[in-house]
């Protein structure tokens, strides 16, 4: 599956950052393992056909990699060929990869980044859509500016970044940060293509590219919005994090039916890797994903859940709007609901109630959690 | 020596703390251990030598499931029972005073009273040879037990001579510590007794002639043999407490149903192995001490125990676990599903992976002699956390969770409900 590369610059809102910090050093859950391999097509192995971006994040600081190929003008679902280059690059201290200063590592990767002087991504990871790379590069060609967002309608536009643009050429006028009143319910989707030339806004120290580079930009008339078709996803939080996937869920079953899962007891989109065990009279579904090597045994009932790689669910358990992490280990006649997050290599034993229950990794649990909490 | 026996069975005004099972049945009719709660009492008394006859007396109205069960005890015990009811509630003394003569013809000697809602195990010929060895033929002993000092201010208090074991106090509910050795009303008189509560009527006619109320009559004849007689008769030498270390509890509510259930499981293994499910190729996993109907049906994925009973015609389907529970009969508890600390009733359905759990009200198991709370219902306004009862003919819908609730009969639920009282 591919990596998740891009900025870290989202947390998880409420959730404590280990659960960040789960997934920051890790490859994406299925899903988006999946996202990644259709946005980024044959990138499996070859490292080609996927854009170039930096990756920073709190695990990583400081450490940037990038992989680069401009087989632009086709679609980068199904990018191929061009190129690739991997480059690591230390740094001695981290370069503000705090929440919302994401601009700081562009700075420390300038070199790379202005190497060919060829535009590059930039996105934000806590976000989950059908990502348009061929078509904002185009955009951003034509248009000639220094910058290119994509925005998406949504609506609580004051969660996010608003934006307010001229509507025939998807100039941005202005850029409002949360803002208290109604503006426009179009948001920054927190992806974005730029030029070289943007470096020179940038110092090297900690910067919001979203307060202090796009109002500037924007005054300056060189940054453009272009809207974003299909669903769009901050996956910030857990329970974002299901809504995303089952939106993405759906795009799948709109695009490549074949990949959802089908047979006896799968209910709506299911997606399962081919390496996972389903036992007798399970019933999953719908809107499941389920990760490599996991084992689901015998009359299990899973809904709206994510179970990432390595998992086992045990007979006779009930799950829905959960999310399993690596190497859990869920008993027999379990239940867990509501937005239910184990970390990494939990075990929860047999026959309890987990409602709501945040668990960091390494955790036994050994009573029922009726009411939610987090669990240290 | 001609024995009996009258176990106090109570009537509907009493055992309001059972609801709402006791709509459906008679509060000693519900069944503790896979037998109705009362039978033990029976097959405890039956097995005396000498026994005569067996009085049930209370104030329910004759009703079929009491005639039934009256019936079929006498032919399993093969010693005559009766139930004698009384025309109104008359108190724990007041009843056997009011047959008084119904309780000594034939000769009897000497009589137990025993409370229907205790659950012990029933040390009755010790009794009588405790009696024989520290009193003499015409002392009364009461069963007495150790509780903590805290949980004894629950009871009737008893303070005994070390040595003789003549009570020479007794309060009952005291507010204050007083003793740790408490009654577990369970007695054994002689026909001298009624004279000791005669004299108590005699002092209520007395005092009721000086007051004018309303109740007149009826409260003359209401005599509580704790509060009126014990009180009266300790330091007299005519009274003396059989402490006994054998289990016993007090079965007010649900919760304490489902504990003396485990209590009467364990002692089957000594007294009846046969009512005890064992593991079998092809059965169900049997944990610990679980009782199974004959009639009963359950997949062999089913995983039961400990302390489980499963009533007549229940059926059990496929990778169900139960755990702590009384399952009464009729019910059906659909694949999946997870039953724990909870009194399913009669004839309830429980969907597929449905969870219902309550939260037990055990007491302490570190302490020995702690017993189980008789908590109120509502804490601080809200429910207290206690075992689930489903009431009779409950729907319970599939995937949901019930959780510490009490589902009032008849009720077709269609969501998860915590903490509540479903009407």
């Amino acid at each position: 599956m591919g990596e998740v590369w891009g900025q870290e610059g989202g947390c998880w809102g409420d959730t404590p950052g280990w659960i960040r910090h789960g997934y920051a050093g890790r490859e994406a859950p299925c899903a988006f393992g999946c996202v990644w391999m259709g946005r980024a097509g044959s990138s499996r192995g070859t490292g080609r056909g996927m854009p170039g971006w930096t990756r920073a994040g709190p695990g990583t600081a400081g450490r940037v990699k990038i992989r680069r190929d401009w087989g632009l003008g086709r679609d980068a679902g199904t990018g191929r060929g061009g190129a690739s280059r991997t480059r690591a690059l230390g740094s001695p201290r981290p370069c503000g990869v705090a929440h919302g200063r994401a601009a700081g590592p562009l700075a420390l990767a300038r070199d790379l980044l202005a190497e060919d002087g060829e535009p590059f991504f930039v996105l934000n990871s806590d976000v989950i859509c059908e990502f348009p790379f061929a078509a904002l590069a185009r955009f951003h060609r034509q248009h000639g500016g220094e910058g290119s967002l994509v925005v998406t309608r949504v609506e609580e536009p004051a969660k996010y970044g608003v934006v307010v643009c001229e509507a025939d050429t998807g100039r941005i006028c202005r850029f409002v940060e949360k803002p208290r009143v109604f503006v426009s319910n179009k948001i920054n989707a927190g992806l974005y293509i730029f030029s070289p030339g943007i470096l020179q806004r940038i110092q090297l120290r900690p910067t919001s590219i979203e307060k202090e580079i796009f109002p500037a930009m924007a005054q300056d008339g060189q940054l453009y919005a272009m809207e974003l078709q299909g669903f769009w996803m901050d996956i910030g939080q857990p329970k974002d994090f299901l809504t995303g996937m089952c939106m993405y869920l759906q795009a799948l079953r709109a695009q490549h039916p074949e990949k959802l899962h089908s047979g006896p007891g799968v209910v709506g989109n299911v997606l399962v890797d081919p390496s996972a065990k389903i036992g007798a009279n399970c019933v999953i579904g719908p809107n499941v994903t389920i990760g490599a090597g996991v084992v689901v045994e015998d009359g299990v009932r899973i809904k709206r859940c994510t179970v990432l790689e390595g998992a086992r669910i045990r007979s006779h358990s009930w799950l829905e709007s959960c999310i399993v992490g690596w190497s859990c280990s869920v008993g027999q006649w379990v239940r867990m609901e509501n937005v239910t997050v184990l970390g990494e290599d939990v075990i929860v034993n047999d026959e309890l109630y987990l409602n709501g229950a945040n668990v960091l990794p390494h955790k036994s649990i050994a009573e029922s959690v009726p009411e939610p909490r987090i669990i240290m | 020596m001609p024995l009996k026996a009258v176990i106090l069975i109570g009537g509907p005004q009493k055992g309001t703390r059972f609801r709402p099972l006791s709509f459906e049945v008679p509060k000693p009719l519900f069944p503790v251990a896979g037998v109705p709660m009362v039978q033990h009492h029976i097959e405890a008394c039956a097995k005396v030598p000498g026994m005569k006859e067996i009085l049930l007396m209370g104030f329910y109205q004759p009703n079929e499931a009491l005639s039934r069960f009256l019936v079929s005890a006498q032919q399993e015990f093969k010693v005559p029972i009766r139930y004698l009811q009384e025309y109104a509630a008359l108190g724990t003394g007041g009843g056997i005073y009011h047959f008084r003569d119904q309780i000594l013809s034939g000769g009897a000697e000497a009589f137990f009273v025993l409370n229907a809602d205790v659950c012990s195990e029933f040390p009755l010929q010790e009794m009588l040879e405790f009696r024989q060895q520290h009193g003499d033929m015409h002392s009364f002993v009461i069963l007495g037990t150790t509780a903590n000092r805290t949980q004894a201010l629950n009871y009737g208090c008893i303070v005994a001579n070390a040595g003789t074991q003549e009570v020479q106090h007794y309060v009952e509910k005291p507010s204050t510590f007083v003793s740790e050795i408490i009654n577990c009303g369970i007695y054994l008189f002689t026909p001298a007794i009624f004279q000791h509560i005669g004299e108590v009527f005699q002092r209520n006619q007395q005092e009721l002639a000086l007051e004018e109320s309303s109740n007149g009559w009826q409260r003359a004849e209401v005599i509580r043999l704790e509060q009126d007689v014990f009180t009266a008769l300790a330091g007299s030498g005519k009274l003396y407490v059989y402490k006994t270390d054998g289990f016993w509890s007090q079965i007010k509510s649900a919760g304490s149903a489902i504990y003396a259930s485990r209590l009467y499981l364990n002692q089957y293994s000594k007294s009846h192995p046969e009512r005890l499910a064992q593991n079998k190729p092809g059965g169900p996993v049997i944990r610990g001490n679980v009782y199974i109907h004959p009639t009963a049906s359950i997949d062999s994925t089913a995983v039961l125990g400990p302390n489980v009973s499963i009533g007549e015609g229940v059926t059990v389907g496929a990778g169900v676990r139960v755990r702590e529970s009384i399952v009464l009969h009729g019910a059906s508890l659909h694949d999946h599903t997870c039953v724990l600390n909870t009194i399913v009733g009669w004839d309830s359905t429980i969907g597929r992976w449905a969870r219902v759990e309550g939260t037990p009200s055990d007491p302490n198991p570190n302490d020995p002699y702690a017993k189980i709370d008789s908590e109120t219902l509502f804490r601080d306004g809200r429910l207290t956390p206690s075992i689930t009862i489903l009431g009779c003919s409950v729907t319970i819908p599939a995937e949901v969770v019930i959780l510490n609730s009490i589902v009032l009969p008849h009720k077709e639920l269609s969501r998860s409900y915590k903490n509540q009282i479903i009407l």
